[in-house]
């Protein structure tokens, strides 16, 4: 077994288009779920919102790469609003159905063949990202050191989603720690008591709405620049998988999403070289290197259940909140 | 401020305060007339199933003065909060706060209009700090819209203020020990008094409490009560529901009694308590014995003691009776 070649594949991951577009969406439902308590169950649809956006605003309407990310965030307030607008009144639980049930329309729309012109059915969109390279303004050239070696096509995407994460990154910390926050927070433990001091509580579940589905699109926009948007992607085990994100680090807290996004990608790395080399090497007789490789996203449901059972503030969350975890 | 004298700290005064009178036009029916209402219901009902939870034709609640809203369990009295309040519809009815129509207004603008309540099952803000929970009861918070919130120069001073404020109800309310606690952390009792304070953060007009005092402890229900009665002098209007008829009988201006619904009796404290009706739907006959003379277990202070045991035996008997009949 190479282990060296296993542990490069899993730390070169710390700095990847997907870790960050990940960690923008876990940040966004941070917002969404750490901080007002909104069950959106919709992130698959919100990133499908900011990538398709973003691909289609490109080659349908040959906008220039900066007004199609701009574009596909102005989408993602409107999905918002058709979300909330109807289900912010009613209980919890109700967005969490409206938002699953949003988001696989949404991903049916994109798969129709009805519309393939525009969103390219089941192959996706590719193709678009000449104008963003060609923005590129890097200097040719190998960047880099370790197992972090990028090319300046690579990097591109990379730096444009750094500077995106770490704003934000920004403005979450800007709003958690302002009276918006507090408000928000009261409303995560009990709205009828908010609603009684003053406070128009949809207006601040809409904002929160509004700012959390606008930073996943962010992420869906980072995930496609480079590459392609594809339908495949957009399914609700991606949802799953956020929410294991923003368990892991810590819901309600700021930085705990970004945390558990590295990890979770660092993990899925490390996994998915490791199970295959472990069945090559004889020591899991009873599989194939093909199963191995797929047991990881076991691994994941199952972590997933540890978390929620044995760790729901997190890594990064206050372990005083535990002992009145419900 | 004219109460700044009595609300300094130090020793309270033992000369009992002056009860706000003259509170009524002409006779202290159920629905009587108020000099100054601030509150005008009028054929207010909201029933569930076929339950009539309230049904009242007409009731006013007098300005600037401490009035407790009585009567039996399941008499309609929260509800009839939550109906004021807007925090449920009523099937008819209109009412008005100052003067203005409230009928359909949003539970938050309620609020904003100057009328906060509190809830009988305790609406702590769990995994809030007792701090932070004080802080949002303050109105027109500059930090609280989402733009200005990003700025934390257009609101820290603001903040500032409005901790100092709290921290002094705190100080009230005995809880600036628990400042940086979660409010989860908190006994029942604590809860209360922090929903309490609070709502009392956003100097209310009117405030309305659903049983303040249930689960605190009577030192502290006495200086909770003359801080009550300070802000009474300070121009609020305090609107409680309350069944212990201790409150009722030291702070109450003005007794308004529910029983199934409707308002069934009206009056000064002393009138309303000693009311045949009231005592029959609610108070019962006994309410000046002491419990251990009522069950038996401690010696009365003679015969008078003796024969209300024996009639409270006879009517339950009686009532036994009445209910094995019905079967
Ligand atoms: N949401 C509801 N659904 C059905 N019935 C209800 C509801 N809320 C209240 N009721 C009924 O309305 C009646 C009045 O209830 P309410 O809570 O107003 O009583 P209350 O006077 O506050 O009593 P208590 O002194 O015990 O608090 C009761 O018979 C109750 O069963
Ligand atoms: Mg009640």
């Amino acid at each position: 077994m190479d282990w060296g070649q296993i542990f490069n594949q899993s730390a070169s991951s710390i700095i990847s288009t997907t870790t960050i577009a990940y960690a923008l969406a876990a940040l966004g439902l941070g917002v969404h779920f750490g901080q007002a308590g909104l069950l959106n169950m919709g992130v698959a649809g919100f990133m499908a919102v900011g990538a398709y956006g973003y691909a289609i605003s490109i080659l349908t309407f040959g906008f220039p790469w900066w007004l199609a990310a701009i574009v596909a965030l102005l989408a993602a307030v409107v999905f918002a609003m058709i979300l909330g607008v109807p289900t912010l009144r009613l209980r919890g639980d109700y967005l969490a159905i409206v938002t699953i049930a949003a988001a696989e329309v949404l991903r049916l729309l994109l798969l129709t063949v009805a519309f393939e012109e525009v969103t390219g059915s089941a192959d996706g969109l590719y193709g678009y990202s000449g104008d963003f390279q060609a923005a590129n303004p890097i200097p040719d050239g190998e960047y880099g050191f370790g197992p972090w070696q990028f090319n300046q096509n690579e990097l591109w995407p990379i730096v444009i989603g750094i500077v995106l994460l770490a704003l934000a990154v920004l403005l979450v910390w800007a709003m958690m720690r302002s009276p918006w926050g507090r408000v928000l927070r009261g409303i995560r433990e009990d709205e009828d008591a908010v609603r009684a001091l003053g406070k128009n509580v949809f207006a601040y579940k809409m904002q929160a709405l509004i700012i959390g589905g606008v930073i996943i699109a962010a992420g869906g926009i980072v995930y496609t620049l480079g590459s392609n948007a594809s339908p495949g992607v957009y399914v609700t085990s991606l949802t799953f998988f956020v929410y294991t994100i923003v368990l892991l680090g810590g819901a309600a807290t700021v930085f705990g999403p970004v945390l558990g996004a590295v990890i979770f990608w660092v993990l899925q790395f490390f996994l998915s070289n490791l199970m295959p080399a472990l069945v090559d090497a004889g020591v899991l007789p009873f599989m194939t290197a093909n199963q191995a490789g797929m047991v990881r996203f076991i691994l994941v449901g199952v972590g997933l259940m540890l978390l929620v059972i044995f760790m729901p503030q997190g890594i990064l969350g206050n372990k005083k909140e535990m002992t009145f975890v419900k | 401020m004219s109460s700044d004298a009595s609300s300094q700290s130090g020793p309270p005064t033992l000369v009992p305060r002056e009860k706000t009178t003259g509170l009524h036009v002409g006779e202290a029916t159920p629905g009587c007339k108020k000099v100054d209402p601030i509150i005008v219901a009028d054929n207010v009902r909201r029933s569930f199933g076929g339950v009539h939870a309230v049904d009242v034709d007409h009731v006013e609640i007098p300005r600037g003065a401490i009035t407790a809203l009585i009567g039996p369990n399941g008499a309609g009295k929260t509800t009839f909060f939550n109906l004021l309040t807007g925090f449920d519809t009523p099937d008819e009815g209109k009412w008005s706060f100052n003067d203005r129509s409230l009928a359909g207004v949003p539970a938050f603008k309620v609020a904003r209009r100057g009328l906060v309540r509190t809830f009988q099952l305790t609406k702590a803000l769990g995994l809030l700090t007792v701090l932070e929970n004080m802080k949002l009861g303050a109105t027109e918070q500059r930090g609280e819209r989402f733009f200005t919130s990003l700025f934390p120069a257009a609101w820290r001073s603001q903040d500032k203020e409005i901790e100092e404020r709290a921290r002094e109800l705190l100080v009230r309310f005995k809880l600036d020990a628990k400042v940086d606690d979660y409010a989860a952390s908190l006994s029942g009792g604590q809860r209360k008094l922090l929903e309490m304070a609070r709502a009392l953060m956003s100097n209310p007009t009117l405030v309305m409490l659903d049983e303040p005092m249930a689960g605190v402890n009577p030192a502290l229900t006495q200086s909770l009560l003359d801080h009550i009665l300070d802000l009474k002098e300070q121009g609020m209007t305090v609107l409680f529901v309350e069944h212990d008829m201790h409150m009722v009988r030291h702070i109450a201006d003005w007794v308004v009694v529910m029983a199934e619904g409707k308002i069934v009796a009206e009056g000064d404290p002393s009138t309303v308590m000693s009311d045949p009706a009231v005592i029959d739907a609610y108070l019962g006959a006994h309410q000046d014995v002491d419990l251990g003379v009522v069950t038996g277990r401690v010696a009365g202070d003679g015969a008078d003691a003796d024969a209300s045991r024996h009639m409270i035996e006879e009517e339950s008997n009686d009532e036994l009776e009445r209910e094995e009949k019905k079967r």
